[in-house]
């Protein structure tokens, strides 16, 4: 049987392109990477960098608590109407990528409730390096990694290495400390990613998360063509 | 009727949102009322003839035919706890997602449409059985079935216990699933007045207190 | 030899604002006594002869309280669902009916299960939209240190024609599987639910509060608020309902 796309009720089926009234629904864009790679940190940065160009909205979605949502919230990156935690059932990639329809729910609720919006942040919570996000929730995603989880993990793979839409290799400042090499680390993830771009991050430095900030502003630019 | 279309809808893999609650199992861990298997079974027996009798009863009635809103204000009525009535239309809302890409029917745009928030999930369910094609006690055992593999999969995660144990109790309630299918099926043929009301008062009572801590692992 | 009898009481507001009870019958073990009301309005308290119901017994007490009436419903006594003869069932059918801007607060003793007992009790009331309840139920699993009967009840309210509460308990050797366990009862034996139903909540929905581990007061869909509790004797959950009774007074 044909499925319909064209929404006459009141929630879309999948992640199609329009809001039901005909407007383009904002970019989805998924961070997902281990725990501790500094995930929300990057959020909180790319709300700060955009917010006010643009109207950005978060869906978090913790393991077992709110502690991201409220980590937002607590400073104060985007107002809390703007900010939507989902909760998971132990089971972060199961919400993001087999099971997505309380993710649908939060980002078009957000719609609906604060929007129009630019731009929807979608973050997993930590968990491995096989987790991705499903088309259906988000049109991109960001895999963040740290130099402090090992420089080997590049050279590892997994999905999300492998075949994210771009790859953050996060806490930079921390190389030196930690025996960390930069450059087989971008060595090693061109060898997994061909053509897929990888930048470098340290979020502790002046617009630190910048190099993002460039690639989703690309990335807004071909959403709204 | 189809048995495969049935096997879709009953899979726990069903992009509908259950795997993310516990069906009262999190809280009843927590207060020392889930230890074992053996508890565990008790538990899913209590909650199948309670709670699971009544909704297996709004699902058959729902694919039956009988008038969803009506099924809807019945689902209230038998929900006295707030957080499990906006549970079970958070839910209800993600089954019409999952229903209406998977088994298309102007009854379920209907129902989206009168509810957009979300009805009551068996009643959604039932709606989306008689969608793709099943019948009342189909729809029966759907609901029999996941009220109690999710606070069995739930225990598994939350306790750490084996899940050949967990299974294992499964199993041994299929008997009584089958029954409180068949008891379902029957009350929803005699029409409203006949729609069971069994209640579960610590399932109702766990459930606001769980809705209200800040730390948890399922959203109910 | 088991019993049929069914009491009835009825309340109307007489021209001058009080409440008149021209109909108060009495009908087997349940004897109807006016007393002396607290407030404004009619008391009546069921005054048990013996010990009932027994297994084959089918009471029923009605009452209707007329537009404008205020009546008071309690009971002297514990109500005891005793094993007959021959281990039949017994019944006890509570039917309430309740006008505009009238209040019925029905609160009875409560109900034991005693061992080898089997009792079916069905609470039906209908509320007019602007009609006032407060409903009590207690149900104690066995007399003292003892096993407790079967005992199944079912409390169906509707408010204006529509439903509002539908609620339905099982409770013991004959009641399916699992009423023990940690999904229904973990092993408590004193359950209540009190009922307060007043149009005055759709202005201002009352919030959730929990009143204990196993208590807690729900709004309902409608303009009603629901206790329900678990205790593990008589007096603590009394102590319980009588704690959010007082609120509801003050």
């Amino acid at each position: 049987m044909h499925i319909d796309h064209s929404h006459e009720g009141p929630a879309a089926v999948s992640a199609d392109a329009t809001r039901p009234d005909g407007r383009r629904r904002a970019l989805r864009v998924g961070l997902g990477g281990p725990v501790g790679s500094g995930k929300t940190a990057t959020v909180a940065a790319l709300c700060r960098a955009l917010r006010t160009e643009l109207s950005i909205a978060v869906v978090t979605n913790d393991i077992y608590t709110r502690e991201d949502a409220e980590f937002l919230l607590r400073n104060a990156v985007l107002p809390p109407e703007r900010i939507q935690a989902v909760e998971t059932g132990a089971c972060p990639h199961t919400a993001i990528r087999d099971d997505i329809s309380a993710n649908l729910e939060a980002v078009e609720d957000l719609e609906e409730a604060v929007g129009p919006l630019d731009l929807i942040l979608v973050e997993s919570g930590g968990d491995n390096l096989t987790a991705t996000f499903s088309k259906g929730l988000v049109d991109a995603q960001i895999f963040v990694i740290d130099v402090a989880g090992g420089d080997d993990i590049p050279r590892k793979g997994g999905p999300g290495v492998t075949t994210a839409d771009l790859l953050v290799i996060n806490k930079t400042d921390l190389a030196p400390y930690v025996g960390s090499d930069l450059d087989r680390m971008a060595r090693d993830a061109a060898a997994q990613r061909g053509e897929l771009p990888v930048v470098f991050t340290s979020l502790k430095g002046e617009d630190g998360v910048g190099p993002v900030v460039d690639w989703l502003r690309e990335q807004l630019a071909g959403w709204v063509a | 009727m189809s048995r495969a279309a049935l096997l879709v809808l009953a899979d726990g893999r069903f992009p509908a949102g259950g795997h993310a609650h516990s069906g009262g199992a999190e809280p009843a861990v927590k207060a020392g009322r889930i230890r074992d298997a053996q508890d565990l079974a008790a538990f899913c027996r209590g909650r199948l003839h309670t709670a699971g009798l009544t909704a297996a009863a709004l699902a058959a009635a729902a694919a039956l035919g009988l008038d969803p809103l009506r099924l809807d204000e019945a689902a209230d009525a038998r929900t006295p706890s707030p957080a499990l009535r906006a549970t079970a239309r958070r839910l209800g809302r993600q089954m019409m997602r999952a229903a209406r890409a998977s088994w298309p029917s102007p009854e379920l745009e209907a129902l989206a449409a009168a509810r957009p928030r979300g009805a009551h999930q068996p009643v959604v369910l039932g709606l989306a059985a008689r969608s793709a094609g099943l019948g009342p006690e189909d729809a029966a055992h759907c609901v029999a079935y996941e009220t109690v593999s999710g606070p069995a999969t739930a225990v598994v995660r939350l306790l750490s216990l084996n899940p050949f144990d967990a299974t294992a109790v499964l199993a041994r309630l299929a008997p009584e699933m089958d029954e409180v299918a068949r008891r379902a099926a029957e009350a929803a043929r005699g029409g409203f007045g006949e729609l069971p009301a069994a209640s579960a008062p610590l399932l109702d009572i766990t459930a606001e207190a769980h809705a209200a801590w800040p730390v948890r692992l399922f959203a109910s | 030899m088991s019993i049929r009898a069914t009491a009835r009481i009825h309340a109307v507001r007489t021209e001058g604002g009080a409440t008149a009870l021209p109909v108060l019958e009495s009908a087997g073990p349940l004897a109807l006594r006016r007393t002396r009301a607290s407030g404004a309005g009619a008391k009546v308290t069921v005054v048990g002869a013996m010990s009932a119901p027994l297994g084959g017994d089918r009471l029923a007490i009605e009452a209707e309280v007329g537009a404008g009436a205020r009546l008071a419903v309690d009971s002297a006594a514990a109500t005891i669902a005793l094993p007959g003869r021959d281990g039949e069932r017994a019944h006890y059918d509570v039917r309430l009916t309740v006008g505009d801007d009238s209040e019925l607060r029905w609160l009875p003793e409560q109900l034991i299960s005693a061992y080898g007992s089997d009792l079916r009790m069905r609470t039906r009331i209908d509320l007019a939209p602007t009609a006032r309840l407060v409903y009590r139920e207690e149900q104690i699993l066995g007399r003292y240190g003892e096993m407790p009967g079967t005992l199944s009840t079912r409390l169906t309210v509707h408010r204006d024609g529509r439903p509002l509460l539908d609620q339905e308990l099982g409770y013991g050797p004959g009641a399916p599987g699992g009423w023990d366990g940690g999904a229904v009862l973990g092993g408590h034996r004193a359950v209540g639910q009190l009922l307060i139903v007043d149009p005055a909540f759709e202005e201002k929905e009352p919030e959730v509060r929990i009143l204990s581990g196993t208590a807690v007061l729900t709004p309902l869909a409608g303009p009603a608020v629901l206790v329900t509790a678990l205790a593990p004797d008589a007096l603590l959950l009394r102590r319980l309902l009588d704690a959010v009774l007082r609120d509801e007074a003050g």
